[in-house]
């Protein structure tokens, strides 16, 4: 009888939640289906989580789960028959575990039926189909305090080593003790402006047509050797400095130049937490480059959304109708357009939005889609962090980092 | 107890403990002798609003095949145990050869991620254990000696580091020993040097965990000790006052002995959770410093590509450890309990 009561008492708040968010409905064509996205949780998916969930109404259930952790639950939330998630918002690295689980669908007919409104350079193809249809475009880019480079006289730095001379006359005038930033946080990040430098210098991540990992060679070391004469100028915590701390800092002034993900230089300028004096001396510039390359030392990233494979036809049509909706040209307005870098048709660039451009324009590279580049990413971040303290050689980090990676790739089935 | 009340009592228990402790630890087992088929590549047109490209993908009709012939995936024995992400035999063969002197093997053993985290996480259970136990006595045989007016209110301030969720203490001092943080700053002050920074330094890095540790469990230690005070015998101290024992005398001599089987069993359950030691290292961003067992399981799940079997063979190697951590204070147990029976 117990045990009933509970199950009666729980099944009556579930129905309550989905009547709540049935509430506030607005006409998205969908006649009935459940959709359920999971996502990142920056402005820019929140714009379009909440978009999607304006599309529920008495026949329509739609709920989001954004949060930063996502991408340790989409792939398990979409394994299921039938998926928990009926769409997941990744970006070009994470699609990769999704297809290589082969948990979401190809797109094309819901794009032939209900995608007017895309761009043909919005639909992400692979192999012929279209996988997930991109909203936005991000990217690493220079970002500077314009009133501290003039008061020492600089202009702003167009490589990493301009960069250095810039910094050591910041400090040497006593400006600022520590004038670099970056998220250089030991993990994710770390890996990630590993990444950015050795494609600065021209490196390959693996030998070609294979998942041999070939980093440890003269551009890895060339890489690593500029990561660590950037950390001497940076706060001596910097691998416990995400994106999130990196702003932090940047926000409380001690910070002069940093490489930041064009996605959040709009905080960047608001006085919110920060000072007039920082806000409104906050600028940006494109990409730097890196031992006299031609490629920034940057990637360029889409965000986008996937369907799940393991629904019914009906769920994902209601979901991509939602989504479709969710990205609509009439979505853009003042506050939405200075959110992210919009791929969506009718965007007029905001300024906020000139470095990503100038990223795109200056020949960056998108970061890999290759089934294996995640796998090399994780050892990056876990094998990196005792050269960036001086405990070991770079050669010797990057040995970690190739044996640590063959170990992971040949559990996956990746290498033999 | 009659065998068929017990059973009845039993029963419930015994089947949660299949259900929910068994079961999933088959499972694990399982999960870490199979690992995925060998990947079946193709190469493919990729386009985007960054342009075409040719990029390598998994051919998912070749793969859907494999695995509709063995879901489990392919067998691998114990290679993930003994590959370089854990047990890494070939390595520390190499190491040992190739190493003149005891210190050189160590600095390599070290630089492998298994070692590495048992060389943090056996150093902090073995100094987190011991002190918070002799902290938690301390706490315990001070608040009982205060008014009892007094004690409601110290108890709760005591509890508190208990009571405040792990992940969120230790994020809160996180900040606090920031090197702009009040205690950070206050550290340079004594220090009396301007560039001192907890999170930059392994050794420090460390102390924090281990202080935080001892500051977080202690109360656990505390509260087990302060029930086992409330039912000292009145008459045995009470002879060994008349008999002119000193307060330490008391404590030494009567206290001591009688908590002596709590002390154990705080002891068992402590070694226990501080093998497992994770929400501090994720608390304090200080996995460049110091790894753990369950931290390496957390970084594998936590990958864009998951390392099942990997994370699988790590939480049977804890358990292992923990079993072998454990088995003297079991063994002497089991022995208490025969000698009874």
């Amino acid at each position: 009888m117990f045990l009933k009561k509970i199950a009666t008492a729980a099944a009556m708040s579930i129905v309550a939640a989905s009547a709540v968010q049935a509430a506030g409905h607005s006409d998205c064509g969908i006649e009935e289906g459940r959709v359920s996205i999971v996502g990142n949780e920056f402005p820019a998916i929140q714009t379009v989580g909440a978009g999607a969930l304006a599309c529920a109404n008495d026949n329509v259930v739609v709920e989001t789960n954004l949060t930063a952790d996502h991408q340790k639950i989409n792939l398990a939330g979409m394994q299921g028959n039938p998926a928990e998630y009926t769409s997941a918002i990744v970006a070009n690295s994470s699609i990769v575990a999704l297809m290589n689980e082969d948990v979401i669908r190809p797109l094309d007919d819901l794009v032939a039926a209900h995608g007017a409104t895309l761009k043909p350079n919005q639909l992400i193809t692979v192999g012929g189909n279209v996988m997930a249809v991109a909203f936005m475009a991000n990217a690493q880019h220079l970002t500077y305090r314009s009133d501290i480079l003039e008061q020492a006289g600089i202009e702003p730095p167009m490589t990493y080593e301009e960069m250095l001379a810039a910094a050591e006359k910041i400090r040497s005038m006593g400006i600022l003790e520590n004038p670099i930033g970056g998220p250089y946080a030991a993990g994710w990040n770390l890996a990630q402006e590993f990444n950015n430098m050795y494609i600065g210098h021209g490196g390959q991540f693996f030998e070609p047509g294979t998942a041999n990992v070939s980093i440890n060679n003269e551009q890895g070391v060339a890489a690593l050797e500029m990561m660590k004469a950037l950390s001497e100028y940076m706060n001596p915590d910097f691998l416990t400095h995400d994106s999130n701390a990196t702003s932090a800092e940047w926000k409380a002034g001690n910070v002069a130049l940093m490489h930041m993900w064009g996605s959040r230089i709009d905080p960047l300028r608001s006085t919110e937490g920060s000072s007039e004096q920082v806000a409104n001396n906050t600028a940006i510039a494109g990409p730097l480059t890196v031992a006299g390359g031609d490629t920034p030392a940057t990637t360029l990233w889409w965000d986008g959304f996937t369907v799940a494979k393991n629904i019914s036809d009906a769920d994902a049509e209601a979901t991509f109708k939602a989504l479709v909706k969710a990205i609509d040209p009439s979505i853009l307005n003042d506050e939405t357009s200075t959110q992210a870098v919009w791929l969506i048709d009718g965007y007029e660039p905001t300024p906020a939005a000139t470095g990503v451009f100038a990223a795109a324009n200056a020949g960056s590279v998108p970061y890999p889609m290759l089934p294996y580049q995640g796998l090399l990413h994780s050892a990056l971040g876990a094998e990196l962090a005792d050269f960036m303290q001086g405990k070991e050689s770079a050669e010797q980090a990057l040995a970690d980092v190739e044996a640590a990676y063959t170990a992971a790739a040949k559990e996956q089935g990746f290498l033999q | 107890m009659k065998h068929k009340t017990f059973f009845w009592f039993f029963l419930p228990t015994a089947l949660a403990m299949l259900l929910f402790i068994a079961f999933p630890i088959v499972s694990v087992v399982v999960q870490s002798v199979f690992t995925p088929h060998e990947a079946v590549f193709k190469s493919v047109e990729n386009s985007g609003p960054f342009g075409t490209t040719t990029e390598t993908i998994i051919d998912q009709e070749a793969m859907a095949i494999l695995k509709d012939e063995r879901p489990l995936g392919q067998f691998a024995g114990l290679s993930i145990y003994l590959d370089r992400g854990h047990l890494a035999v070939s390595e520390v063969g190499d190491a040992w050869r190739s190493n003149e002197t005891m210190s050189g093997f160590l600095s390599e053993l070290r630089n492998l991620p298994f070692y590495r985290a048992m060389a943090f996480t056996l150093t902090y259970t073995f100094t987190v254990t011991p002190l918070l136990i002799i902290l938690g006595f301390a706490i315990a045989v001070g608040v009982n000696s205060l008014h009892r007016h007094l004690k409601g209110l110290v108890i709760f301030f005591s509890l508190l580091p208990m009571i405040v969720t792990p992940l969120i203490g230790s994020l809160i001092l996180f900040w606090m020993i920031d090197s702009r943080g009040i205690l950070g700053t206050f550290l340079q002050y004594l220090a009396n040097d301007p560039d001192l920074s907890l999170k930059a330094s392994t050794g420090l890095t460390w102390i924090m965990l281990i202080v935080y540790g001892i500051w977080s469990s202690a109360p656990f230690a505390f509260v087990v000790f302060y029930a086992g005070l409330q039912t000292l015998p009145k008459d045995t101290l009470e002879s060994a006052m008349i008999d002119g024992a000193t307060r330490w005398q008391q404590i030494r001599y009567v206290v001591i002995p009688h908590l002596m089987p709590l002390v154990t069993f705080v002891a068992l359950i402590q070694l226990m959770d501080n093998f497992r030691v994770f929400e501090p290292i994720v608390g304090f961003k200080a996995e460049a410093h110091a790894t753990s067992l369950s931290w390496i399981i957390f970084n594998d799940l936590g990958g864009e590509t998951q390392l099942l079997s990997s994370a699988a063979a790590t939480s049977v190697l804890t358990i292992i450890c923990v079993s072998i951590l454990l088995a003297p204070v079991l063994v002497r147990t089991w022995r208490d309990f025969t000698a009874k029976t």
